[in-house]
């Protein structure tokens, strides 16, 4: 081979190298919802707020008449009770988490600086706990953690999602939350993406796929009428389904997915909590 | 003494087990179509629409015409084997490679698919 050959090879091998490192969060949301737009020209993705049901407009009736009186209201009554409830030291959440933890959801999961590391909203909820007295809940637990987010995310109703990944600690997480999204995993050998990219708007069985778009705003949900599930839960659901056992919730790893997650999903409006099928 | 030498056994045997994710026998009696339509199997029907099964799913194309398609059953093997080896960004699971099916179960599979 003479130099002359080698040379485009060695420049294009140069470009595909450079290349990804231009692309930032706000280019990989951009490229998103241009996807979308090219695979569903004629879809209102302010609709992807509503997962799988902006693609079946039946369903998405029936979900809006069901959410004039939602089966899980009682929850909802417990889920106050518990925010208002005081901790050891006589504060409560209120007086703990920033603006009193009014319009604050769509901000989570944050990057930390001083801790070097994603916090999500959970997190936060949790540092108020130790810091007032009490032991940390289980992420996850329905019945604790659930339920006080349950209500905790109310207060940010209509707030839009503004996950903001500043400097290169942050941009490590959230690369790191990105390659968990497009890894395959598990016996059947899924990728999230596989489904709520590439698969979203199709069916498995009678079951249509949500697209990532819209996915992180309306947690928690109250599946079936009132089985309270986190989205790490779900990412915990979504885990079995592929026969993968995958992490737990709070897990590191999902902490930064959940922070990818959620960037795909800024400027969308975000609403607690919501009934699943 | 003996409890701890049970239980030492039991966990060994529990490490044996474990790879749940190894396929299980067939039970008797299965037949390729039941493979085919069942969820712990191949569930084909998750993604693929296929004459007699209800509720098909839309990922994969429907499964039909298959020896025009696949004149050598071989063929066909292979990709339901491992399909990724054929397209890399399939979302089709490996079912042989990841030790999804038994061996007598794929020989079913196959056998049912490519009479479609």
């Amino acid at each position: 081979m003479n130099k002359i050959a080698y040379t485009p090879a060695l420049f294009c091998g140069l470009l595909a190298v450079a290349l990804p490192a231009l692309a930032g969060p706000e280019e990989d949301r951009q490229a998103m919802v241009k996807y979308f737009k090219d695979a569903y020209p004629k879809m209102d993705q302010a609709n992807f707020i509503y997962g799988a049901l902006a693609f079946n407009q039946d369903a998405l009736n029936q979900y809006k008449s069901i959410m004039e009186f939602p089966p899980y209201v009682e929850e909802m009554e417990k889920a106050e009770k518990l925010w208002k409830t005081p901790m050891k030291s006589g504060k409560t959440y209120a007086d703990c988490l920033p603006n009193g933890g009014k319009m604050i959801a769509g901000d989570y999961p944050l990057f930390d600086n001083a801790k070097g590391k994603v916090v999500t909203l959970e997190m936060a909820v949790n540092d108020c706990r130790t810091a007032n007295g009490e032991e940390a809940w289980k992420y996850g637990d329905p019945k604790t953690m659930g339920l006080l987010t349950a209500h905790l995310r109310t207060l940010s109703d209509g707030m839009k999602v503004n996950i903001k990944v500043e400097g290169p600690a942050a941009t490590k997480a959230y690369e790191d939350g990105k390659k968990t999204w497009y890894q395959r995993k598990g016996q059947l050998n899924f990728s999230c993406a596989s489904c709520h990219i590439y698969g979203a708007g199709d069916k498995v069985r009678s079951e249509i796929l949500s697209p990532v778009i819209g996915q992180t705003t309306h947690w928690p949900v109250f599946r079936a009428g009132t089985n309270l599930v986190t989205l790490q839960t779900r990412y915990k659901g979504c885990n079995g389904s592929v026969r993968h056992v995958g992490e737990d919730p709070g897990h590191e790893s999902w902490n930064n997915l959940e922070y990818y997650h959620s960037y795909m999903s800024n400027g969308l409006p975000m609403q607690a909590s919501v009934f699943r099928k | 003494m003996h409890i701890k030498h049970l239980s030492g056994a039991l966990v060994l045997a529990a490490c044996l087990v474990t790879p749940a994710l190894a396929a299980e026998p067939a039970k008797p009696g299965l037949t390729g179509k039941d493979i085919a339509f069942q969820l712990p199997k191949g569930n084909c029907l998750a993604c693929h629409a296929i004459a007699g099964g209800e509720q098909p799913g839309t990922l994969g194309p429907e499964l039909k015409d298959m020896k025009a398609r696949f004149p050598d059953k071989k063929e066909l093997a292979a990709h339901i084997a491992d399909q990724t080896a054929f397209n890399p960004y399939s979302a089709m699971p490996p079912f042989m490679k990841h030790g999804a099916l038994t061996q007598e179960e794929f020989d079913k599979l196959v056998d049912f698919i490519h009479g479609l």
